[in-house]
């Protein structure tokens, strides 16, 4: 018993180890005092953390990124909560269909779908006579698609929580279908809702793939700005970079998790 | 209170006939129960006079008012699910109060209700509790108190004490009956529990295949059933197949002859079955005097129930008997093998057409 419990307990520390490993070096990285990150440190300095804010593209960036994940965010659960009770409450013919392509793509590499967006993109602005390459909506329009699977998914799996006869019953006591979903149905399902916005938007903040092929030259996400950095220089500033990155995500985890458990749900 | 009709009301889902043209009506204040095995179509029934099937034929009409097209929401029927679907993100006080609240009353009016229901039900200061923090009898009183609070014209219980344990389902019971009384609830409650049937019901429908079987009182449904199903259904039968061949005379598939109260035989030599009560059926040790029929037989099983002893009794290959014998002191109990007589009065048994 004591063995099969340590060899668990072996186990799981080197599964964590194997995961946090390039968090902690990365995170290392960002406090040595020498621009060529090599090993050992010749000393530690927090300058680094500093340059970023000398480097007005990371800022940008920054900006940014922030502001699309936000809004593709936002439209995400506007389509995607109305598309998982589609899929969850109503029997129709192309029902197993859709919910397929609702989470397709979270399966289809970024590259295929950023090429995919691209050519639509051209293609839109050559109908339409608008410009829609390089805008900061046509952008936002391409997060959605990355957004929606991920809100799909985990308000799907809140609603398969949810006991019906609770919105029988609010129904029973007067309550029109509406009324019913925001006072019984959507208080169920609001940790799936918060978990999936979380989800989303971290997938948007950190996504590097699509956004590379939907930018306009010098006006470019967080991810490409780190991309376009290491192309030519390589020094801690980037480690710096990750940290606030990783920083910020774990606040937004850690707040969320107050409100929702998450381990519950994902 | 009001009376509810629910007439030739029929459901179908595609060749399945879920309720086949149910006709009833229950009286302004009566406990009318929906008495079946399951998939006999009493919740269905019961979700069409909710509104939440929608009926392929037929009507429902509540006190006068014909209801059958409209939302669940504009019906004022209060409904106890079994299980008890309370609303887990609302206060015990939250989910008395939902009702009201989408009735629009007045915040003043509903705290007064809310603390009137919530006593009705014994559930004082229980109102900032949340579901989760009750028992399962707590929390089945809340439902009731739920549906009470907005005051229904009907109230529908579905099979609501099923999750409740043995000893607390009769407690209930009696609580829930005899607030309808004091009310003057007209109520419609489905159930497979038989004894929980006879206790609470006013009336008692049995159904079974989506159809009416019988509509009657607990005396109607036990002392006439009007058919086999009824007779097995309610209480306990213990039947011998055979045929009428003659009025007043029934021939066993074991060839015993046997008299029958008359004037219900009339199926041309069809097949039949001869239906009894195991305790309107006596047994001894030797041969009784002054009974319609009495046969010899053996003993082959034989349980013992504390107050009731079940013996089963072989009349002839073909054809087996149950008596049911109150446990007296220094009664007569025969042991298995050995040979009886079992006899009983015409009377005490109805043939039905099989």
């Amino acid at each position: 018993m004591t063995t099969r419990r340590l060899a668990l307990n072996a186990a799981a520390t080197v599964t964590l180890l194997y995961l946090l490993t390039p968090l902690i070096f990365v995170t290392w990285l960002a406090f040595f005092r020498q621009e060529i990150p090599s090993f050992p440190p010749e000393g530690y300095s927090l300058h680094w953390f500093a340059a970023i804010f000398d480097e007005p593209k990371f800022v940008s960036g920054f900006t940014l990124s922030f502001q699309v994940g936000a809004l593709a965010t936002a439209i995400g659960l506007l389509l995607g909560v109305p598309a998982a009770l589609c899929v969850t409450r109503f029997q129709f013919k192309m029902r197993a269909p859709l919910a397929s392509l609702l989470l397709l793509p979270l399966i289809v590499p970024g590259v295929v779908l950023g090429t995919a967006m691209y050519v639509f993109h051209v293609n839109l602005e050559n109908t339409l006579d608008v410009d829609v390459l390089g805008t900061f909506y046509a952008l936002v329009a391409g997060h959605v698609v990355i957004v929606m699977p991920w809100v799909v998914r985990l308000v799907t799996t809140s609603l398969a929580g949810v006991d019906r006869t609770t919105e029988e019953a609010a129904q029973n006591l007067g309550a029109t279908a509406w009324v019913t979903f925001w006072r019984i149905t959507l208080p169920a399902i609001r940790p799936g809702i918060v978990a999936g916005a979380l989800f989303g938007f971290v997938t948007s903040f950190g996504n590097l793939e699509l956004s590379l092929f939907l930018v306009a030259p010098g006006h470019t996400t967080l991810p490409i700005v780190i991309l376009q950095y290491l192309e030519w220089k390589i020094d801690p500033t980037i480690a710096a970079v990750s940290v606030v990155q990783i920083l910020l995500i774990a606040i937004a985890m850690l707040i969320t998790d107050r409100y929702v458990k998450l381990a519950r749900i994902v | 209170m009001a009376e509810l009709q629910i007439q030739k009301l029929v459901k179908r889902y595609g060749d399945f006939h879920a309720v086949r043209d149910v006709s009833l009506t229950v009286a302004d204040g009566e406990f009318l129960v929906l008495l079946g095995p399951s998939g006999c179509g009493k919740t269905t029934t019961l979700r069409m006079v909710a509104g939440f099937i929608e009926p392929t034929a037929g009507q429902v009409r509540l006190g006068g008012t014909d209801i059958t097209s409209l939302p669940p929401w504009k019906r004022n029927a209060g409904m106890v699910f079994q299980s008890y679907a309370l609303f887990p993100h609302l206060t015990v006080a939250q989910n008395v109060a939902f009702g009201l609240e989408m009735r629009k009353a007045a915040r003043p009016e509903i705290d007064k209700r809310v603390e009137e229901t919530l006593a009705l039900v014994r559930l004082e200061g229980y109102g900032g509790r949340l579901p989760r923090q009750l028992s399962g009898g707590q929390q089945q009183r809340v439902a009731l108190a739920r549906a009470l609070a907005i005051h229904p014209d009907v109230l529908l219980l579905d099979e609501p004490l099923s999750n409740l344990d043995a000893k607390l389902r009769q407690e209930v019971r009696v609580e829930i009956r005899e607030l309808q009384q004091r009310m003057g609830l007209t109520t419609v409650m489905v159930t497979h529990d038989q004894e929980e049937a006879l206790t609470m019901a006013d009336r008692l429908v049995v159904m079974s295949e989506g159809s009416v079987r019988q509509v009657g009182s607990q005396r109607d449904l036990y002392e006439r059933p009007a058919d086999r199903f009824v007779a097995g259904f309610v209480g306990r039968s213990t039947f011998l197949d055979g045929t009428v061949e003659a009025p007043g005379r029934f021939r066993t598939d074991g060839g015993l002859s046997l008299t029958c109260a008359g004037g219900q035989v009339s199926n041309g030599g069809g097949k039949a079955s001869l239906s009894l009560r195991p305790e309107r059926l006596e047994v001894a040790a030797a041969p009784m005097a002054g009974l319609d029929n009495c046969l010899p037989g053996t003993v082959e099983f034989v349980s013992y129930l504390g107050a009731m002893i079940d013996i089963h009794v072989r009349l002839s290959p073909a054809d087996r008997l149950v008596v049911q014998i109150a446990n007296r002191e220094g009664g007569f109990t025969p042991d298995v093998g050995q040979t009886v007589h079992v006899g009983w009065r015409a009377s005490a048994g109805q043939v039905f057409n099989k």
